[in-house]
């Protein structure tokens, strides 16, 4: 890994040469980000910003997955429970990444999207649908306008993340000039791990520049730690404050392409890290597990979590979100089951 | 030119020192047929409490040292023990009446169990502790540590042996020791002593008072800063009594031996508390 | 919201059925294999949470103690010795299998009538229950590994005097090593506490455990008094220092084997490097798991004073998310205070504390109406010569001290008569390490608190009691070497 890292094309922001191993790494200067700015101070150097990481408290494993477990004991009551599962849908990223996505297969989504339960009108609409950068035009075609529902494009060579920067950035501006107003970015788990804390900084800093829509506006920027990868709840500590650090709307766990994806205590963690992001600034950062929630139940869960450890401020689509495909079917059976009393079946909701 | 005997004062042994009773008083040993020895100290109450904060002060030192250490230490004993064999035998004979080959038998077995209980110090604790696998993402481990201060009331019989019998294994885990000798029989005691004070025992570790047991264990079972009491040689005292006043700071007390002190590793963790450990245990 | 006014969190009552109970308006004495009447008074046993009756039981006299002894020697001298040890380890395993399958009877019986919340009967106590009895089964044909050498031998007739806080688990405690070990048993479970005692007595019952094995006798501290200067060879207590300190005079110079898992003021220390929202958990779980009801309670946290702030500021977040209520309910985190009795000493001391100085802080939760509550406390600015950093409160109750060096954590943390139990929370293994090395207390929770484990001895230095429970550790209690002569 350090090997692919060390030969990467340099940073554009900052034109210079890195070494993997020497003291001048220390001495660069990354990209001025201004929260990182204001929490770590004007010297913004690779060495700083290894500092404020490795300062960061450490996580003990058994007792954080204790604690997501006991969560998911929480029961709660029918009222709730109805309230929930219409949240749950608000929040929902309706995705499909998968190389045989087709126009047909992003308009079928749409509709989903738009129309979650034929039977039931009253349903709401997903958050958004969440598509390959080149599906992005159908996208935005197929939903139309003011139907409330965003587009959100994978960028930066997603899900490897394995391309120059160059093209990560390309990858980026394309979807947010083709309409997408959610960009979901991956970060370079390879030079995280490698340690090159200050190229990936540098990296997320760069492609939020490039959300930029030519009206001065961004694009949502939501940024992949693909916590599968990054392996221990360390890192993930870590990476979620980089990425907040480097400017990210959100913090996503996974691509869904690697195992783990989403899990309740990844999860928990990261909402940690924005609670005591919020205590320190007051900035409200938001939270995306995606992968692997496919049952109600599940997301409920992590609902309870959420109200538990940020508050309930959070249970709506600006700050959690849920990277789902599956998800919509099994909510809205429940919802019909609530509605009718009767347990709903596949054949009772629609594919997509 | 004859040479006149320059007879020995047998005084306490206190933090390393030798003080005299701070009583004044003496009381006479005597052969085993009456006639007088030597004027040993009659420890007093206040004695016993110097000795409780001299052994007090050792414990961090004596506990802290490495088993591998300890054991040294204790082999230490045994080597210079049987350098001064002679004035044990001789002493023995003349307080206990032994016959000379009864009593170079007492010495062997005195040396004996210091040699027996030196090795332990390093491996009791592989006997009683434990690595035990729980039902979840824990390392957890139970070691032996030891108790703290222990008073000890030594047997009556076998001045040397008995005595060695009972302060030795309370040592091997890091105890310290504050001992009441054997009344009738307390020249070893206080010889033993000399030979400590010569060894690598800390100064504090071993605490010998000599004099009444019926006066001193009281004052001693009833301490607060006293951790166990091991009232081995107290068959003849009132020591239900005694289990009564260690019940005030619910020491641990080992009951009156009867019959001849054996060596076992019981007697060392009899004298240690079990420690248990968990750790959380996780890759990620 | 869309539902309503109220919070998404304001979860369901989700109480647990008392359906799945078939009490009995009167329980007797258990001896001999039956119920019988006793000859003492009887009493109620209601639940703290309403302050309803839930049965009456009776206090057994002087007349049953004996009765129940005698019925003890006579199984002991009978049967019990005669089978091997195989047999017994099979009687063991039996119970351990009808606990398993009335797990949720004996959930929702021992939320009634102790007040825990039912998801730590459910999820702690009663699967601890099984796995006690399973651990020692298998022992039972595997003494001559027990540490005492070839051939050891059972004591004789127990006497085990339990309180409270864990009913039934820590009747299992007792009663399965002392069985394992080839002992029968005179049980006398806490009087606010008896009813799950006497529905594992239906369970011996099923299990076909020959008569007089295990008795149960209920009652108050004099019943305790009776059983403990009974002809027993052994007495086993968990309760006070103080009824400690009395049982182990009063078995003075009778040979009675005696162990005493007595009280605490453990110290839970939190260094500057530790996993800190890990640490909360652990802070909370130490001393608000079971309304702080807990010998091994974390009551003293000693924060390094760099971060106190901090911690403090976290744990009242957390705090303020714990739900108190009716221990039925599945969602509750911190249920009833056991008794009137109990409350009233949490508040006197609790009162104390405020009038030496330091500061209250409350979590803010509703009170119901009836039964005995109290709400998570903190007190903050508590000095090492302060009451509440002394006495154990045995309540939800937390006194925050600070300390600037891990020399000066491990004096204040040594510095009590007690020593059952401690934490430690740092990320930073040789520190750990050398800090539990330091500590004087039986049992150490590294980055975790108030864990059990049939396999993990338990146990205290100085007041807090000897002997041990649990693992190999915990059979030497019921056993002599071969050596030790008979009784």
């Amino acid at each position: 890994m350090s090997t692919q890292a060390a030969s990467r094309p340099r940073s554009p922001s900052t034109g210079a040469s890195r070494g993997v191993h020497g003291v001048s790494d220390n001495q660069v200067l990354l990209a001025p980000a201004e929260r990182a700015i204001q929490m770590i101070g004007g010297d913004l150097t690779e060495k700083a910003l290894r500092r404020h990481l490795e300062g960061l408290p450490g996580v003990d494993a058994v007792g954080l997955e204790a604690r997501a477990a006991s969560l998911a004991t929480r029961s709660i009551k029918t009222t709730s429970k109805q309230w929930a599962l219409d949240a749950i849908i608000r929040m929902i990223d309706l995705t499909t990444l998968e190389g045989a996505d087709t126009p047909g297969k992003v308009e079928s989504l749409c509709a989903k999207a738009l129309t979650p339960d034929p039977a039931d009108l009253t349903t709401p609409r997903v958050a958004a649908v969440c598509v390959y950068g080149d599906m992005v035009p159908h996208a935005v075609e197929a939903l139309g306008e003011d139907s409330g529902i965003n587009v959100a494009a994978v960028a930066t060579a997603f899900p490897s993340g394995r391309s120059s920067r160059t093209i990560k950035l390309a990858d980026t501006r394309d979807a947010v000039a083709a309409g997408a107003s959610e960009i979901d970015m991956v970060i370079d788990r390879g030079a995280f791990l490698a340690g090159h804390y200050g190229l990936v900084f540098d990296e997320i800093v760069a492609v939020k520049e490039a959300c930029m829509r030519p009206d001065g506006s961004y694009a949502h920027l939501k940024v992949i730690l693909e916590t599968g990868e990054l392996n221990t709840y360390d890192n993930v500590r870590r990476a979620s404050w980089l990425a907040i650090l480097a400017g990210a709307d959100f913090i996503k766990t996974s691509t869904g392409k690697v195992s783990p994806a989403a899990t309740l205590p990844v999860t928990l963690l990261m909402l940690q890290v924005v609670r005591d992001w919020h205590t320190l600034t007051g900035e409200r950062i938001g939270v995306k597990p995606a992968g692997g929630i496919r049952a109600s139940k599940d997301a409920i869960r992590y609902l309870v979590t959420v109200a538990e450890t940020v508050g309930e401020e959070w249970l709506q689509p600006d700050l959690f979100r849920f990277g789902a495909s599956s998800l919509l079917n099994d909510v809205l059976m429940q919802r019909q089951k609530m509605n009718t009393g009767r347990y709903s079946g596949p054949d009772y909701v629609t594919v997509d | 030119m004859t040479h006149l005997a320059v007879p020995k004062t047998y005084k306490l042994y206190i933090g390393g020192k030798f003080p005299r009773s701070e009583s004044g008083r003496v009381y006479e040993v005597t052969t085993a047929k009456g006639e007088f020895l030597a004027n040993a100290a009659k420890a007093s109450r206040k004695d016993a409490r110097d000795a409780v904060s001299a052994a007090r002060a050792a414990v961090s030192g004596w506990s802290g040292a490495t088993g591998y250490n300890r054991g040294q230490v204790l082999y230490r004993v045994a080597e210079l023990l049987e350098g001064r064999r002679a004035q044990f035998v001789d002493e023995l004979t003349k307080v206990d009446g032994l016959t000379a080959a009864a009593a170079d038998k007492q010495v062997d077995a005195a040396i004996d169990a210091w040699v027996w209980y030196a090795g332990w110090a390093d491996k009791y604790a592989q006997v009683a502790g434990n690595g035990n696998p729980v039902a979840g993402p824990f390392f957890n481990i139970s070691v032996p540590e030891p108790t703290g201060v222990v008073a000890v009331v030594a047997p009556k019989e076998q001045g040397l042996f008995g005595l060695v019998s009972v302060i030795a294994p309370v040592l091997v885990s890091g105890n310290t020791v504050v001992v009441v000798a054997s009344e009738t029989s307390p020249l070893s005691a206080i010889s033993l002593s000399e030979v400590l004070a010569t060894s690598d025992v800390p100064g504090g570790v071993v605490n010998v008072l000599t004099g009444s047991a019926a006066e001193l264990a009281p004052w001693l079972a009833d301490h607060s800063d006293v951790n166990a009491v091991d009232l081995s040689g107290a068959g003849d005292l009132d020591w239900s009594d005694l289990q009564v006043k260690a019940a005030q700071t619910l020491k641990r007390v080992r009951e009156p031996e009867t019959g001849e002190v054996e060596r076992s590793v019981e007697r060392v963790t009899f004298f240690t508390e079990t420690k248990t450990v968990w750790h959380t245990k996780a890759l990620i | 919201m869309a539902a309503s006014q109220t919070s998404f969190l304001d979860y369901a009552p989700a109480p647990e059925s008392t359906s799945i109970l078939d009490l009995k308006d009167s329980y007797g004495l258990f001896i001999d294999g039956e119920f019988v009447d006793g000859t003492g008074d009887a009493f109620t046993t209601i639940s703290p949470a309403t302050e309803e009756t839930i049965a009456e039981v009776v206090a057994a006299s002087r007349k049953d103690v004996d009765r129940a002894v005698a019925a003890a020697r006579k199984a002991f001298d009978g049967p019990w010795s005669r089978l091997s040890g195989a047999d017994r380890g099979k009687y063991l395993f039996r119970i351990a299998r009808l606990v398993q399958e009335r797990a949720r009877e004996l959930a929702v019986a021992e939320s009634l009538d102790n007040g825990k919340p039912i998801k730590e009967s459910r999820d702690v106590d009663v699967p601890l229950v099984a796995a006690w009895f399973f651990y020692y089964a298998g022992w039972a044909d595997k003494l001559d590994h027990a540490g005492l050498g070839p051939n050891p031998r059972a004591l004789g007739v127990a006497a085990q005097v339990i309180p409270w806080n864990f009913p039934l688990l820590m009747l299992a405690w007792k009663i399965a090593p002392a069985l394992a070990a080839g002992n029968t048993v005179v049980l006398k479970p806490a009087e606010t506490t008896p009813l799950t005692a006497l529905i594992f007595a239906e369970i011996l019952q099923q299990a076909d455990l020959p008569p007089g094995v295990v008795n149960i006798v209920t009652g108050a501290g004099e019943t305790g008094e009776l059983l403990v200067n009974a002809a027993v060879d052994k007495v086993a207590f968990t309760g006070s220092t103080e009824v400690g300190r009395a049982i182990a005079r009063s078995t003075a110079g009778t040979g009675k084997k005696l162990t005493l898992e007595l009280g605490g003021k453990a110290a839970n220390i939190v260094f500057d490097d530790a996993p800190l929202d890990q640490a909360i958990e652990g802070i909370v779980d130490g001393i608000f798991f079971n309304q702080g009801h807990v010998c091994c309670a974390g009551s003293r946290l000693l924060v390094q004073e760099n971060v106190e702030a901090e911690v403090i500021e976290r744990l009242k977040h957390r705090m303020s998310t714990l739900r108190l209520g009716d221990p039925l309910d599945k969602n509750t985190d911190v249920g009833a205070i056991n008794s009137r009795e109990q409350l009233d000493r949490i508040r006197e001391l609790s009162d104390i504390g405020e009038a030496e100085g330091a500061e209250r802080w409350s979590a803010p939760c509703e009170i119901p109406a009836k039964g005995f509550w109290y709400a998570p406390t903190i007190f903050t600015g508590v000095d090492t010569s302060h009451r509440i950093a002394r006495d154990e409160i045995f309540g939800p109750v937390l006194s925050v001290l600070t300390f600037r060096t891990p020399g000066e954590a491990i004096s204040k943390a040594n510095n009590t008569p007690y020593g059952l139990s401690a934490g430690i929370w740092s990320d930073k293994g040789s520190k750990v390490l050398a800090v539990a090395d330091k500590l004087r207390a039986g049992v150490i929770w590294t980055n975790t608190f108030n864990k059990f484990d049939p396999s993990s001895p338990f146990g205290g230095y100085k007041e807090s009691g000897y002997g041990r429970e649990g693992g190999r550790h915990g059979l030497a209690a019921y056993l002599a070497s071969a050596k030790e002569g008979a009784r």
